[in-house]
């Protein structure tokens, strides 16, 4: 089914609304004075509609995986909601979420820990179709090999074992896995990251098909904003734990409002060599500048800080339709 | 700033190396050869298995033997072929005048020793300073590579400091002894992205500073467009393409170089559907036989997998290893000697 990105009723898959996620640091001073916990997650809100994308980008310590994990209920959340499916999952113990756990599943980065090395391609594929009471049986050997299939991979390959499959391949088995139980939503956290450029074209073309096919919805989680770009419609920038850019990806890239979505875009390496060699954007370091006390988050390395900036922070605003930013400075 | 200078610095000539497994003998690396000149910047450019990074540990000697075994090829260094020389003389060499930086700096960076004391550590094998000379000389050169705060980030353990600064680290102590030539194996791979440009920066501008060549070896064809004056495009173990670095993006001469250029991604274009290139690395224990690429060449002919391309000049500064380029040339010829007889008639 091809979702017409037009049409008026496009269903949302799942929803985060002013969703955080603090974890408390241990104390090392030695007057025991707790220090400020970690806001790796602050007051962050988005929807994804079914058979879209979202690309979520960001550097270290900005919180994206961490997101990742909150939607799918693999972290209590401090704060805020993730309503799937009409349930706030927040609110749901283990047993409630369990029965929810088949339409949203997961595709990570490291394809060479992402599968048990004891298990069969066969064993690992239908996993989740036993856990969630299906039996060894024809049927489900049926349903392996179809997915096997979906993710170009054969029903030959079934009872080999990981160590046989390259990269790319084990990538595969994930998605065949993930894709088990007919989810709706697959977050994928950097799960091109890690394999060469070539085959990262393959598994980006796979998952393509497989959201035109199957109207999946994806998280995408991604520091590589050329591949982020390729699949995503719409893309959500975060640093040091707050969202600070909203949109849908051309505008991202073309015209971006957030000085760091700036920044990020011009410190890409081109892709061709230019006569003229640039200069690197921005200064400092996300994990080592830290968070500021009060104002902007990003003070501390941004080209068009000014005085409101160190005082208030700002909320994310619609600046153009559909365009969201957290900015005193936005030059629309 | 100048540019490169004539006479290389280093020259490698036919390097191979293998490796001894339980799955085979792995020829990981085939026939190398390449020239680096003073202050150039030569990149090195390839997937898994394309035997960059084992080229540049052979250069180094780091290769354990066994299971590795470099079983033909020099290296020439200030006159000398670096594989013949003894360990001891080697150690003279590596840190001193050839040095190497990785991409995880927490496998090159001791964990339970100050940064300060590995760079010193550095210096002081090699050169005959105190160490309250080299202590000075390690804080001058955490400043040069960007580090605040440098005397009090001498006492910090590598873990105290974020993955951007341990590179830095690491590039001080790459570059501690004034080598003259720095080989990088995928420097910023493993950093952000406004991180990497920085770093890049810090490269560059101590490239020229120290005049020193420098080999880039990456998977990211942005960072080569962004960093490298030539180019070495190696598959399977072997060199496939060797261009300046403009000639490879604008007219990728080898199928593998241009079908490697044209499934990157680009931040600055919606596509569709990116570009693949069809099936995958062959089994490293088993290559194809003739051009290892053609099973998955869109332009292989049947003697591709007969032939073994040479590396082969086709044109000033360009080389490729495709059978293709002698029957291209040669039915170009057949059709400019049929005009010359047409006009000459």
């Amino acid at each position: 089914m091809t979702v017409d990105a037009t049409s008026a009723v496009t269903p949302t898959v799942i929803e985060a609304i002013h969703l955080s996620k603090h974890f408390a640091l241990k104390s090392a001073s030695m007057l025991g004075a707790a220090p400020a916990p970690l806001r790796a997650v602050d007051d962050v809100s988005f929807s994804i509609l079914a058979g879209q994308t979202l690309g979520l980008v960001g550097e270290s310590g900005c919180g994206k995986s961490t997101i990742g994990r909150l939607l799918l209920a693999l972290l209590p959340a401090t704060s805020g909601q993730v309503m799937f499916e009409g349930h706030d999952l927040t609110q749901l113990d283990a047993e409630g979420v369990r029965p929810l756990r088949r339409g949203m599943q997961m595709i990570f980065q490291d394809p060479y820990g992402a599968l048990n090395p004891r298990m069969s391609v066969e064993r690992i594929v239908s996993e989740p179709l036993i856990i969630h009471g299906a039996r060894r049986d024809a049927a489900t050997r049926e349903r392996t090999r179809e997915l096997l299939e979906l993710v170009g991979l054969s029903a030959a390959h079934a009872s080999r074992y990981p160590h046989e499959f390259s990269g790319g391949q084990r990538q595969r088995i994930g998605i065949a896995r993930a894709l088990a139980l007919s989810p709706k939503l697959v977050v994928c956290d950097e799960a091109v990251s890690a394999l060469d450029v070539s085959v990262q074209a393959q598994i980006v073309n796979l998952l393509q098909d497989l959201q035109d096919r199957l109207g999946l919805a994806y998280l995408f989680i991604g520091h590589d904003l050329a591949v982020v770009r390729h699949i995503s419609h719409r893309v959500a920038v975060m640093y040091l734990g707050k969202l600070v850019e909203l949109s849908d990806r051309r505008s991202i890239y073309s015209a971006p409002l957030h000085p760091y979505t700036q920044a990020l875009i011009d410190s890409v390496p081109p892709p061709r060599p230019l006569r003229q060699r640039r200069p690197p954007v921005i200064a400092g370091d996300p994990v080592l500048s830290g968070r500021p006390e009060a104002g902007c988050i990003f003070q501390s390395r941004c080209p068009r800080v000014a005085a409101q900036c160190l005082a208030l922070e700002p909320a994310l605003i619609e600046h153009r339709p559909g365009h969201w930013a957290a900015c005193h400075r936005v030059e629309v | 700033m100048n540019g490169p200078g004539r006479d290389p610095v280093l020259s490698v000539r036919n390097l191979g190396v293998s490796f001894r497994t339980d799955g085979g003998e792995i020829r990981a690396v085939e026939g190398v050869s390449f020239d680096l000149a003073r202050r150039e910047v030569l990149g090195i450019v390839g997937e898994s298995g394309s035997g960059k990074s084992v080229t540049a540990l052979a250069i180094m000697r780091l290769l354990p033997e066994p299971p590795a075994r470099i079983h033909s090829g020099q290296v020439w260094f200030g006159g000398r072929d670096l594989l013949t020389l003894s360990e001891s003389a080697m150690r003279k060499v590596r840190g001193a005048s050839v040095s190497m930086i990785f991409q995880e700096p927490m496998t090159s960076l001791n964990p339970v020793f100050t940064v300060g004391d590995q760079i010193v550590e550095t210096i002081t094998a090699h050169e005959k300073l105190s160490r309250a000379q080299a202590r000075v000389r390690a804080i001058d050169l955490l400043a040069k590579v960007g580090i605040p705060s440098p005397t009090r980030r001498i006492d910090d353990h590598p873990h105290e400091m974020s993955g951007g600064q341990r590179q830095r680290v690491m590039i001080a102590m790459a570059l501690a002894c004034k080598p003259q030539v720095l080989l990088a194996d995928e420097p910023t791979t493993a950093l952000d992205v406004t991180i990497q440009a920085q770093i890049l920066e810090l490269l560059r501008s101590l490239q020229a500073e120290f005049e020193m060549s420098v080999v880039m070896i990456t998977h990211n064809m942005g960072v080569i467009a962004d960093f490298a004056d030539r180019v070495l495009v190696m598959y399977a173990g072997q060199v496939v393409e060797q261009a300046g670095v403009h000639q490879v993006f604008d007219a990728p001469q080898h199928p593998y170089s241009a079908a490697l250029l044209a499934s990157v991604p680009r931040i600055d274009e919606d596509r569709r559907r990116l570009h693949t290139i069809d099936g995958s690395l062959p089994n490293p224990a088993d290559w194809p036989s003739g051009c290892r690429f053609s099973p998955r060449c869109p332009h292989a002919l049947p003697l591709c997998s007969t032939t073994v391309p040479e590396l082969r000049q086709v044109s000033d500064a360009a080389r490729v290893a495709c059978v293709r380029w002698p029957v291209q040339m040669a039915s170009e010829m057949a059709s400019e000697m049929a005009a010359e007889a047409v006009r000459g008639r």
